[in-house]
């Protein structure tokens, strides 16, 4: 009797071992599995711009020229328009989304905070293409008629400002980036303040801390890492976006220290220019802007996660 | 139901698939004739990707398809890489027009190919620039900036429009030259007629190209343009019909050719064919047979549903050019 009993523990020990066994080799093949296909996309990606990689070699990165008749190809005004982009996007959309964020998790009542989580949710599975449909018929004659005149009036004395504006542009596309990057920003961030336990809030309150300086000296700062993940998830859109900014930048390969100035991007230049290639140098050349995209977003997102490092690091010490 | 059951399994024991790619401002017009040709022969189903005319030349080099599509005539360098020769079947005509929105101005404006390259090249900058005010009397055009539009990607029409503009200027030539995409000198990119004509709606004082379908289907105001013969001369389908009859007179026997600057009378000069690039060997007979059909339908019947979607149908006298060289498909 005794011995059935041990003997069905074992055997169930046994199938949970087995079980966690093969859990252990899926989980880790579906893993390796996403690493593969990272390594075959940039494989993939540098033996098809060989022949650009040769011709022109590190003044592609320098080079402002792109002509596909005399088959020049330089990716320069491409890196600038999409880091300039998304950093315009950034700029708008983090203290929007961080602020709508804080409003949803610590102020709102909860009704109404999932009801706007839900609208907001709703916002991050629009196509781009209707964003940049909107922004095309909406936002460029916005632009157009009040705010690049306003922002001529009141800042054009600096370079950035300055110059011919049409409503088309590399502000106008950061502006469009921004709604698209929002709500990642705020659904992440939001959770992540939600995760903050309730402990930490009420220790904040008893000693003596106000609502604002419990949320903004403690909530915040305990869930700071869930906010950097949502703004690099905002990034990463913003930075690979195609389609709604192509409909409003301009699509002009030039580096203008004007933000109303007309730019292009290189997801934008890709999905243009692509289909209708003909020749090795032009299409492995566009290849090769894929490339730099790729590396671009991989620099990009290690500088943030270096700074998160550092700013930990100040952090534990205080 | 039996009858019908009958006829959908012989359809699909007997089915020839054939598969085209290629270029995307004909694909109107090629979905509804493999559609109808599809009707009439039940047993022939052709599939078509417009994957772009780069594409187009990509897969046919490749062997992938077993036929090609593209805006602009193979270059000797394209046709040495095929692996058997390939022949030019143009299918329909296509005008390129000058789209403008000038507040206040509501008639036809009248541009030289001397004016276009002009604005294009940004030498003329303000509307009221002499060399436009002199080709159009009567017109009160502003002392504004001229706000240059045009197509983002690589595209047919920009080939016929740059093509045309290097004929006529030496400087266009040699500062820009004629392709699918260029390095424009001035000017925002729009993708795709619409975005070119929702630009150029946008933008007041401002001036693109689009295909002359479009500009009639969405009635957009657009100008004429003096011609080789020295008319002014507005694009309709007949326009730009009347210009590759006049050019099948002359036309190289594998249809490569650019019909651009055409010296008839009423030729309008901004136009162009578009081509399927069919190979002379098909190893499968069926396939032959079934693609020599087509082609022969396309020609004949097959232009009829031209006008109604925005093509100028090919004259008679290729169509009879055309007729021949299907023999040459084996």
């Amino acid at each position: 009797m005794a011995t059935t009993v041990l003997g069905t523990a074992a055997v169930r020990r046994r199938t949970t071992r087995t079980g966690d066994e093969l859990a252990r080799l899926i989980t880790w093949a579906f893993a390796a599995g996403i690493l593969l296909v990272t390594l075959l996309l940039v494989w993939q990606l540098w033996s098809t711009s060989a022949l650009t990689r040769h011709k022109f070699g590190f003044h592609f990165l320098f080079s402002s020229t792109w002509n596909p008749v005399t088959e020049e190809f330089g990716a320069l005004p491409f890196i600038y328009g999409t880091v300039v982009t998304s950093f315009l996007a950034l700029m708008i959309s983090i203290p929007l989304g961080l602020g709508s964020a804080i409003f949803l998790s610590e102020l709102a009542p909860a009704r109404i905070s999932n009801a706007l989580t839900f609208l907001v949710e709703l916002l991050a599975a629009i196509p781009s293409v209707i964003y940049g449909l909107l922004a095309l018929f909406a936002l460029v004659p916005l632009m157009r008629s009040y705010g690049d005149p306003l922002l001529k009036h009141t800042l054009g004395f600096l370079p950035l400002f300055k110059g011919p504006a049409f409503g088309f542009g590399v502000l106008t596309a950061g502006i469009v980036l921004s709604i698209m990057t929002v709500p990642f920003i705020i659904s992440v961030s939001r959770e992540a303040l939600l995760a903050v336990p309730r402990e930490q809030r009420e220790a904040a309150l008893a000693l003596g801390a106000t609502r604002w300086e419990t949320t903004w000296q403690v909530v915040v700062p305990y869930a700071k890492l869930g906010i950097l993940g949502s703004i690099f998830l905002g990034l990463a859109r913003a930075l690979g976006e195609t389609m709604a900014v192509t409909m409003v930048i301009g699509n002009d390969p030039k580096i203008s220290a004007s933000l109303l100035d007309t730019g292009y991007s290189i997801a934008a230049v890709i999905a243009n220019e692509f289909s209708e290639a003909p020749g090795a140098t032009y299409q492995s050349a566009l290849i090769e802007l894929g490339l730099v995209l790729f590396f671009l977003t991989v620099v990009i997102n290690g500088l943030a996660r270096l700074m998160i490092v550092a700013t930990t690091k100040k952090g534990s010490k205080r | 139901m039996a009858s019908v059951l009958a006829v959908g399994t012989a359809q699909f024991a007997a089915a020839q698939k054939i598969n085209g790619a290629g270029a995307t401002f004909p694909a109107i017009i090629y979905q509804k004739w493999f559609d109808e040709y599809h009707k009439l022969h039940p047993d022939i189903q052709i599939n078509y990707q417009s994957i772009g005319s780069g594409g187009g030349v990509a897969q046919l080099t490749a062997g992938t398809v077993d036929f090609g599509a593209s805006d602009y005539p193979l270059t000797d360098d394209q046709a040495s890489k095929m692996k058997v020769k390939v022949l030019h079947f143009p299918t329909v005509l296509g005008g390129v027009v000058p789209a403008y929105n000038i507040p206040g101005i509501t008639q036809d404006l009248k541009f030289t190919g001397e004016t276009l390259a002009g604005i294009f090249l940004g030498n003329i900058k303000k509307w009221n620039d002499p060399s436009l005010t002199k080709d159009n009397p009567g017109v009160k055009l502003p002392n504004e900036d001229i706000q240059v539009v045009h197509r983002s990607e690589g595209s047919g029409t920009t080939f016929c429009f740059t093509d045309y503009l290097s004929k006529i200027s030496p400087e266009w030539k040699s500062k820009v030259g004629a392709a699918g995409s260029v390095s424009w000198p001035v000017g925002t990119g729009g993708k795709g007629n619409e975005a070119v004509a929702g630009t150029i709606k946008q933008i007041p004082n401002s001036i693109g190209y689009v295909e002359l379908g479009y500009a009639v289907q969405t009635k957009m105001l657009y100008g004429s343009v003096r011609n080789a013969a020295g008319n002014f001369v507005k694009c309709d389908f007949n326009s730009v019909t009347e210009v590759a009859a006049g050019a099948a007179k002359t036309m190289p026997a594998d249809f490569r050719v650019s019909i651009t600057n055409a010296p008839e009378k009423n030729a309008y000069p901004i136009t162009t064919f578009t081509w399927l690039l069919v190979p002379t060997k098909i190893p499968d007979a069926g396939k032959a047979t079934a693609i020599k059909g087509f082609l022969q339908w396309m020609l004949t019947d097959g232009q009829k549903f031209a006008a109604g979607l925005g093509y100028a149908p090919l004259p008679k006298e290729v169509v009879a050019k055309e007729t021949k060289q299907i023999a040459e498909i084996k």
